[in-house]
């Protein structure tokens, strides 16, 4: 393999790392709250607002099932208002992390809804509010689902952050696709998948680590 | 356990109540109905129907009722996470039906509640889960400490301190949450089923558990069960509980002695003696017969358990007297027997034992005849 080669499978790598980095943070900021706010707030719950809950669920599902592809060059004119272009690394960042959030809220409001309701139910006789309720009972239980929904976010995204190639966002993906396939480099694309592979192990493992360690239910006697 | 942890408790205690409140009960629920499903169309679903009951301050009150009567509703609206849907809660004197989310917030700080899943975070440590109801009402990490370490202890659980919930017994989860349930120094100590999990040597130490926070801390108790084994343990007030409505209430002895409902005789028949043998059922008619033997239930209360009573009655009347079954228990701490006989006497003689039997303190009842 030339230097050349290596230095584009860095930069590339890079990039992936970046959109990946960027996107989920945001995604999760964004994601975090929605999928307590989903688990919260239907009718009889923390939050009641069986409205606002119908409404957020409808939009979250619409997203979840826009392919991505697809997802990425609708949003153009938004991505625009909020890059300031609609081409490069930065912008696709815009359409990874418009995707990640609904992704993150689905996945967090299934770990809050498996914590089990009687503990909010001796929160509330202790006299919690509701915020305390979310922070010190709701989100503390579910720190290991939320590890794992976070992880299989990641992981997602290391595949998503493959197709903004698309719009000039780079990265691993688009390495692939221009000099493994279109230019016929299959040792490209073996190395391009390689590291992929290395990529998603490496994130999968970290966050089945930190998700065993967070769970405390079955500590042996 | 530590007999000074306990005191320090108790005099902490004492003197935050106030003098004056000895003569409202701690808890009186006032024509309390809660129809669960109304006004939205559905089927709807009557839980509690004109609820009167009284908790005596500083008592071991039991309600007992089979699964659906509205027990856990009706203990859920002592601390408001039920609301009624006429009707008043009286908790020391205050209508927490009435209160509004925050007034009632800082209420549910002065009630303790144990559940009989213990319901622990399963994230927490022993130490941690006793803590929460302190965090949550803001105290800081130094008073929390010291609050906390004598708690371990009353419960016996002190080596336990850094373990997770699930690597304790049922017994320890549920001494953690009894812990837990005394960490802001309530007033009042609601149990949901607290032993129904439990094995029944497990269910004894708990009980006692219960019972000496009841003495030592002067804690007034409301639980409820589907175990008459519970009640008769440590309730001394009790309310039998029924398609949603209060059947019976009373001190535990005078309502399990002297009942008058069919419900709080079902509830009974686990109690030793209630259950008649079978070659007696069998061949037992409802109606008196030629020649016919009468089948007397006699209970002996407390005191009056040791005078010869039976003998006199031959002595005395000349009726002879057979033993067919008989049963010695205990309820709320009393002697509580029950002798089932039979009688080779004509109806007016009959009615003539049963007199000299009330004259002398013990009830009687006749279960049929047999021939």
């Amino acid at each position: 393999m030339s230097a050349d080669i290596l230095a584009l499978l860095i930069k590339a790598t890079g990039q992936t790392l970046y959109m990946v980095a960027v996107a989920g943070l945001i995604g999760s900021l964004f994601g975090i709250p929605l999928g307590v706010f989903l688990a919260t707030s239907e009718r009889g719950e923390l939050f009641p607002a069986p409205s606002v809950n119908k409404v957020l669920g409808l939009i979250v599902n619409a997203t979840r099932s826009t392919p991505f592809i697809i997802l990425v060059v609708a949003i153009i004119p938004f991505t625009r208002a909020v890059a300031g272009t609609s081409i490069g690394t930065t912008a696709a960042i815009v359409p990874l992390t418009i995707a990640t959030i609904p992704f993150v809220a689905r996945l967090v409001e299934t770990a809050i809804r498996e914590v089990d309701p009687g503990l909010t139910e001796a929160a509330r006789a202790m006299g919690a509010s509701p915020m305390q309720i979310v922070f010190k009972v709701l989100l503390a239980e579910a720190r290991p689902g939320i590890a794992s929904a976070l992880t299989l976010t990641i992981v997602s995204l290391i595949g998503y952050a493959a197709m903004v190639g698309a719009i000039g966002g780079g990265g691993l993906g688009d390495l692939g696709i221009r000099y493994g396939y279109q230019r016929f480099m299959p040792d490209v694309m073996a190395i391009v998948v390689l590291v992929l592979i290395i990529l998603v192990q490496l994130v999968q493992s970290a966050g089945d680590r930190l998700a065993r360690q967070f769970d405390k239910r079955n500590r042996p006697k | 356990m530590n007999m000074a942890v306990v005191k320090t408790l108790a005099e902490s205690r004492t003197e935050s109540r106030p003098a004056a409140g000895k003569t409202i009960p701690m808890v009186e629920f006032q024509d309390v109905s809660k129809r669960f499903g109304a006004g939205t169309g559905g089927a709807e679903v009557v839980a509690l129907d004109e609820v009167g009951l009284v908790v005596p301050r500083g008592s071991v009150t039991g309600i007992i009722g089979r699964s659906g009567a509205g027990k856990s509703t009706l203990i859920r609206l002592v601390n408001g996470l039920e609301k009624p849907t006429s009707g008043k809660v009286l908790v020391d004197g205050t209508d927490v039906a009435g209160l509004d989310e925050k007034s009632l917030r800082s209420v549910r700080r002065s009630i303790g509640m144990i559940f009989q899943h213990f319901n622990l975070l399963s994230s927490r440590t022993a130490f941690d889960n006793i803590a929460l109801p302190l965090e949550i009402a803001g105290v800081d990490k130094a008073t929390i400490e010291k609050r906390v370490t004598p708690l371990l202890e009353l419960v016996g659980l002190s080596d336990k301190r850094n373990r997770y919930p699930s690597e304790l017994s049922g017994g320890q989860k549920q001494r953690i949450g009894i812990a837990r349930a005394l960490a802001t120094e309530p007033k009042l100590l609601l149990s949901d089923e607290a032993t129904s999990a439990l094995d029944p040597e497990t269910t004894r130490s708990i009980l006692a558990l219960l019972q000496k926070i009841n003495r030592d801390l002067g804690l007034t108790v409301l639980l409820i069960t589907h175990e008459m084994e519970v009640i008769k343990t440590i309730a001394d007030h009790v309310a039998v509980i029924d398609g949603g409505r209060i059947v019976e209430q009373g001190p535990t002895f005078d309502v399990f002695t002297a009942h008058k409902h069919e419900t709080t005789r079902a509830l009974l028949g686990g109690l030793s003696g209630m259950h008649l043998p079978e070659f007696l059922t069998t061949r037992m008619t409802k109606n008196p017969v030629a020649g016919s033997r009468t089948i007397l239930r006699v209970v002996f209360k407390g005191e009056n358990a040791t005078e010869p009573m039976l003998a006199r009655l031959g002595s005395d009347l000349g009726i002879e007297v057979n033993i067919m079954a008989g049963a010695v228990d205990e309820i709320a701490g009393r002697p509580f027997g029950m002798l089932v006989v039979s009688l080779l006497a004509e109806a007016e003689k009959v009615d003539r034992a049963r007199g000299f039997l009330a004259d002398h303190g013990l009830s009687s009842e006749v279960l049929g005849y047999v021939r």
